[in-house]
């Protein structure tokens, strides 16, 4: 570790378990038709991972949907998390043996920092515990490899318990308490808000789940939202979009909603920067955009 | 020979009562009252039991479980520092193709999924494990859509009648779920564990009166009405998929065995047995579907 601590670089990476399954890595399991469905996610992956390789990370800070807890914010608390992550969702696309080691030292100063700032939370020390597929999905497909020790941060449902707008003040305040952490530690950060954005999914599978022709956007109201909140981000204008945050998350199901978006905006302290939108593009409906925000 | 739906129960969806029962007198009475129920299934001549559990959420329609004896485990994601829930189950693998099939013929979206590792949910392993302890009686699993409303709930549920009836099976349904479903979101000493508020115990209560009186479908008409005033577990879906299952009317004999809070929640153990005859005046306001008709790509509220 060199240097003072700091965010180095965040990244919007939704994490698809289809990416995975198109790219046929050899921990995956189930093979791909590659019949050519998400070729403009997965380029725009490329892209970013281009970018990645050439900065230097510590670890990789992860706010993860697929982790959810309602009573706080739960950090991983074991030194290496190992095994098989069959998704509960799409089993047929992503079967994955996993093996990452964990910086457990940051999840705890983060973990005391949100304790610090009023949050609930806790730490999550069961060696048995199963990393979910959001954080392993988008960890493989940002960097392409598991040897940067990571942090995983749960989902707290506080968008759901609450509202929109509660949840919002929360993943904020999460979000400052991740960016001191990560300064007091003096630790270079890559973060990875790991969702999609319009969020409804159809509920029916081609027979072939990477056919092209099936994959579209799930209605037209999905597609607009999503270019809006694209060329905010392409704008710099990440204040206006935490402030319409709570619309954007009713108008089109957002798996912002799950607050790793927030978080992620928070923790970088509302950066001005214009973003880098690598991709877009639809998976069982759903919009994903790879964004990068450069702060190096 | 036709078979038959014998009888149903509703079941925690949480693992406190089997993973922690000496923590509070509460999750103590409903594992009680879960290994009772699983006596009563031993003394009868049930040969399947059939879950539908709100913790298994699917997005790809329906998922049924066809791996015969899932060997795995799990930790809760909230309560993982209450252990880990390691399994090795039966399932009917022969029932979970029919079952698939017949939900596909009600133009239900479905498949089976066998996979090693496939994480069986928390709430279907605690009812396996309490109910069914030695696996004597194989059983079958369906997923909780999330989009799913009323209508394709009824259909599943119907469908798993069907299933059932073209197997000349005696089958109990299970249907694990909680009733209000607000947590608490903060540390809680297990011993001071309540409802979360007066107005949900309220509705819990009245629900479980219903149900005491075996009026299943009264129940299932209500459902929305409970889900807006009491944050009914996702939608109280697992008791529409009851109800159609067991025939949609209000004939049985219930019985409340036990009604406690977990982390603020309302969890009940609930028996339903047919008993024809016992309960009139319905008042039928919802509509009865009989298929679906696949998807309408506009939005409504947020899934659950
Ligand atoms: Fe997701």
């Amino acid at each position: 570790m060199t240097g003072p601590g700091r965010i180095v670089t965040g990244v919007l990476a939704p994490h698809p378990p289809h990416l995975v399954y198109a790219a046929n890595p050899p921990q995956n399991e189930p093979r791909s038709s590659r019949a050519g469905a998400w070729k403009g996610l997965l380029e725009g992956y490329e892209k970013l991972r281009a970018r990645l390789t050439a900065r230097e990370f510590d670890v990789v800070v992860v706010h993860t949907p697929h982790w959810k807890t309602t009573v706080g914010h739960h950090f991983l608390g074991i030194p290496r998390c190992k095994g098989l992550s069959v998704d509960p969702i799409f089993p047929n696309l992503f079967r994955f043996q996993f093996d990452l080691p964990v910086d457990v030292e940051l999840g705890e100063a983060i973990c005391a920092e949100a304790a610090a700032g009023g949050l609930v939370t806790k730490m999550m020390r069961n060696p048995d515990f199963r990393l979910d597929y959001g954080t392993i999905t988008s960890n493989y497909l940002s960097l392409g490899h598991f040897e940067t020790p990571i942090v995983a941060i749960s989902s707290n449902r506080v968008y759901f318990d609450y509202s929109n707008e509660a949840g919002d003040r929360e993943m904020l305040a999460l979000g400052a308490a991740t960016r001191r952490a990560i300064e007091k530690l003096g630790k270079r950060a890559l973060l990875l808000a790991t969702c999609s954005l319009s969020h409804r999914h159809f509920t029916q599978e081609p027979a072939d789940p990477e056919d092209p022709a099936f994959e579209h956007p799930y209605n037209a109201n999905q597609t607009r939202w999503d270019d809006h909140i694209l060329s905010l981000m392409r704008n710099g204008e990440t204040r206006r979009i935490v402030d319409e945050m709570p619309d954007f998350i009713e108008g089109c199901v957002s798996e912002t909603r799950d607050g790793a978006l927030t978080w992620m905006i928070g923790a970088m302290g509302f950066p001005t920067i214009p973003a880098i939108v690598h991709g877009y593009g639809t998976v069982i409906g759903t919009g994903n955009a790879i964004v990068e925000w450069d702060l190096s | 020979m036709s078979g038959s739906l014998i009888g149903g129960y509703v079941l925690p969806n949480k693992p406190h009562p089997l993973l922690a029962p000496e923590q509070n007198a509460g999750w103590a009475e409903l594992r009680e009252a879960m290994e009772e129920c699983g006596r009563e299934i031993a003394r009868s001549d049930a040969d399947l039991l059939l879950i539908f559990s709100t913790r298994w959420t699917s997005i790809i329609g329906h998922q049924f479980q066809a791996d015969p004896e899932p060997d795995w485990w799990e930790v809760d994601d909230d309560f993982h520092e209450y252990g880990t829930l390691r399994y090795k189950l039966r399932m009917d693998a022969p029932f979970a193709e029919r079952w698939c099939a017949a939900a596909r013929a009600r133009g239900l979206h479905t498949r089976t999924v066998a996979y090693r590792g496939f994480p069986i949910d928390v709430g279907t392993v605690a009812a396996l494990k309490l109910l069914n302890p030695d696996n004597r009686i194989p059983a079958g699993v369906v997923s909780c859509n999330m989009y799913s409303d009323r209508a394709e709930t009824i259909v599943l549920g119907k469908a798993t009648r069907d299933a059932v009836e073209q197997s000349g099976r005696k089958a109990i349904a299970v249907a694990v779920t909680s009733f209000s479903n607000r947590m608490f979101t903060e540390w809680i000493d297990p011993a001071d564990d309540r409802i979360h508020s007066p107005k949900d115990d309220e509705w819990n209560r009245k629900f479980l009166e219903l149900l005491g009186e075996g009026r299943l479908e009264d129940v299932s008409q209500l459902a929305r009405e409970f889900t807006r005033q009491a944050n009914g577990d996702s939608k109280m879906k697992a008791l529409w998929w009851l109800a159609a299952t067991m025939g949609q009317h209000n004939d049985y004999a219930g019985s409340v065995r036990a009604y406690a809070p977990i982390w603020g929640t309302g969890a009940a153990v609930v028996g339903l047995v047919p008993a024809p005859g016992r309960a009139g005046n319905l008042e039928y306001d919802e509509d009865d579907t009989d298929h679906y008709r696949g998807e309408r790509e506009v939005l409504a509220q947020q899934p659950s």
